[in-house]
């Protein structure tokens, strides 16, 4: 297990390198090479915000980047679309993600931060469980996960895309090697001997400190809860209830026998990422990366 | 287990918990949520796949009063599964498509966060932002831009070729089939990784390559020879995040499937697990078929780490 412990043990006192660094002359080729990366990286986004704006006629006759005329008729035909399914479908993935992933960081917070500050019975054999957890990606246990939850009754039920999204073996884990490195022991004492209980300890002083390791264990459940696709298609049934990775799925499979369910599918697109995009740009700031990138050899 | 977790707890946390007189009871209170869901989301679904797997149709009695039940048959179902050819030839595919993602999502984004390290680049702000974008499109979404662009009717690379006289690129048939579905994971994943193994470049002390440049090294021999062993454990990290992500593979092959006819129903594990669960009701061979992976995903994450420990690590 050390590989992974020391790839991603964070330094929290990280040597930022200093800033003053003398700029060498730009290189053509290497700036280039990383130009075209980015590149590579927009166009498809480049593409869907365009043809978001076709009509469906001109989808499939006009030249792929030239901006169409029907922006405004498909974004009513995509809100119109199935007594508004589409906004349903936007807010079901603000449910199932938002709430998911802030139960999910405070339920790995509190276990991230009683594995790294406590000592006590049993320690070890949950930390060995949750690394066993990490390995084991979550989308081969969808199945499983469904079985049972045909056998309580709960398949076809918002819990049943819910509950499953809060247990995070890799935020509980993050959360620890977190907790190791921003809470120093004695300030942890130094409350206790104030004669704070363990909960108001934790609260009042532990959790302001593991807050920038919290919005990256956020943001990584946000985007993975947002982005999942397998779990709520194997649970769900109802339409109504569907997320927007598979509502918009559904428009596409459909769009096979109906052209205009394909327009319908680009502008849903384009709506979708547009949000998602917005706040990665904003909480990048925020996050920790180096929390999973690490200090090398911890 | 690791000098990190040796070393964890120091001194003062063993003092302050086990203090005698306080008895430990607040870890545990702080842990059982996620030791509750670990459970029952982590635990009892695998406990429960194991006993399904284990379990069919068999017909009971003799002669003509002879019906089908569900009984205990031991391993049958995992021979089934294991000798289908459905689940087997998928993880050939699942093989061919690894074998162009994994080392070009790695490779690419080892380049670009060395090229963000380089003193000889310039737009780095902005393309570092671009290239961080794609990870914040679902890949069900990915695929669907994608696909559009693959379509020779919608698609602007089709454009291109059809202008020159060279006809359209089949991107959705035959064996280019593999390198477009791995292009939409590549396109996904390059980000994240290139993020994850630049903030560890940003760690390495400065020093280390400004005595390098003063010794007349090259910015490609500083990057070759100083950063890249120095960042070793986060690209194993991120190899082991591509591993695993490769053989979950599901999103982007359905969703591509209403645009081609060349995507089977059974073309990786997954769909061939999930056609069994629900085309087929047969829920004991999915169970089989779905341990099978998840125990494969663990073998294969583990030698991995070992490899690496013994590669990067040395035995220590």
């Amino acid at each position: 297990m050390s590989a992974l412990d020391s790839a991603v043990s964070p330094v929290v006192t990280a040597p930022h390198r200093a800033p003053a660094r003398p700029p060498r002359q730009a290189k053509v080729v290497p700036t280039a090479i990383l130009v075209l990366g980015a590149v590579y990286c927009l166009v498809p986004v480049a593409w869907v915000l365009v043809a978001s704006s076709k009509s469906p006629g001109e989808l499939f006759s006009t030249f792929t980047f030239a901006p169409g005329t029907g922006l405004l008729d498909n974004l009513r035909a995509l809100f119109a679309y199935g007594d508004g399914q589409f906004l349903l479908w936007s807010l079901n993935s603000l449910v199932y993600a938002g709430i998911g992933s802030v139960l999910s960081t405070l339920v790995s917070t509190m276990a991230g931060y009683a594995l790294a500050k406590y000592r006590f019975p049993g320690r070890d054999a949950v930390f060995l469980a949750i690394l066993g957890g990490v390995l084991l990606p979550g989308i081969t246990l969808a199945i499983p996960q469904y079985l049972l939850m045909t056998k309580i009754g709960l398949a076809g039920s918002y819990w049943s895309v819910l509950l499953p999204s809060i247990i995070s073996p890799f935020g509980i884990y993050l959360c620890r090697v977190y907790a190791l490195a921003a809470v120093p022991d004695e300030v942890v004492e130094a409350a206790r001997i104030d004669g704070a209980s363990e909960w108001r300890t934790f609260r009042a002083v532990a959790l302001p400190m593991l807050l920038p390791g919290m919005v990256t264990v956020f943001m990584l459940q946000f985007v993975g809860a947002w982005n999942n696709f397998l779990l709520p298609f194997v649970m769900l049934s109802d339409e109504r209830r569907y997320p927007l990775t598979v509502g918009l799925y559904s428009l596409l499979a459909k769009g096979s026998g109906e052209p205009a369910l394909y327009t319908l599918a680009i502008v849903g697109a384009a709506v979708s990422i547009v949000p998602l995009i917005a706040m990665l740009l904003f909480l990048q700031r925020f996050w920790r990366m180096d929390l999973i990138s690490g200090g090398l050899k911890g | 287990m690791s000098p990190t977790t040796a070393t964890a707890a120091g001194p003062r946390a063993r003092a302050g918990a086990g203090r005698p007189g306080r008895r430990p009871v607040a870890p545990y209170l702080f842990l059982a949520p996620a030791l509750v869901l670990f459970v029952v989301f982590l635990l009892v679904p695998i406990g429960y796949a194991v006993y399904l797997s284990l379990r069919g149709l068999r017909v009971s009695g003799a002669g003509p009063f002879g019906r089908r039940e569900e009984t205990f048959i031991g391993l049958d179902n995992y021979v089934t599964a294991l000798t289908s050819t459905d689940f087997l030839e998928g993880f050939g595919r699942l093989l061919a498509y690894g074998v162009i993602a994994v080392p070009l999502t790695l490779g690419l984004a080892l380049v670009f966060a060395l090229l963000l390290d380089a003193t000889t680049t310039t737009a780095k702000r902005f393309s570092r932002t671009a290239i961080f974008i794609p990870y914040a499109v679902p890949g069900v979404i990915a695929s669907l831009l994608w696909g559009f662009l693959y379509l020779p009717t919608t698609s602007p690379i089709s454009d291109v070729t059809q202008a020159l006289g060279l006809g359209t690129i089949p991107f959705l048939s035959g064996s280019t089939l593999y390198g477009s579905v791995a292009n939409i994971a590549i396109w996904g994943g390059v980000g994240f990784n290139m993020i994850i193994i630049y903030t560890s470049l940003r760690g390495i002390p400065a020093e280390l390559h400004e005595a390098a440049r003063l010794d007349g090294a090259s910015e490609l021999q500083i990057a070759v020879r100083v950063k890249v062993p120095l960042v070793a454990p986060a690209i194993v990290l991120t190899a082991l995040f591509a591993l695993i992500g490769t053989l979950q593979v599901y999103g982007e092959p359905t969703t591509l499937r209403p645009m081609t006819t060349s995507i089977s129903q059974t073309w990786v594990p997954l769909m061939t697990i999930y056609r069994d669960a629900f085309t087929r009701d047969d829920l004991p061979l999915a169970a089989a078929a779905s341990v099978l992976l998840a125990v494969g995903t663990l073998l294969v994450s583990v030698v991995l780490l070992r490899l690496a420990q013994r590669r990067a690590f040395g035995d220590a």
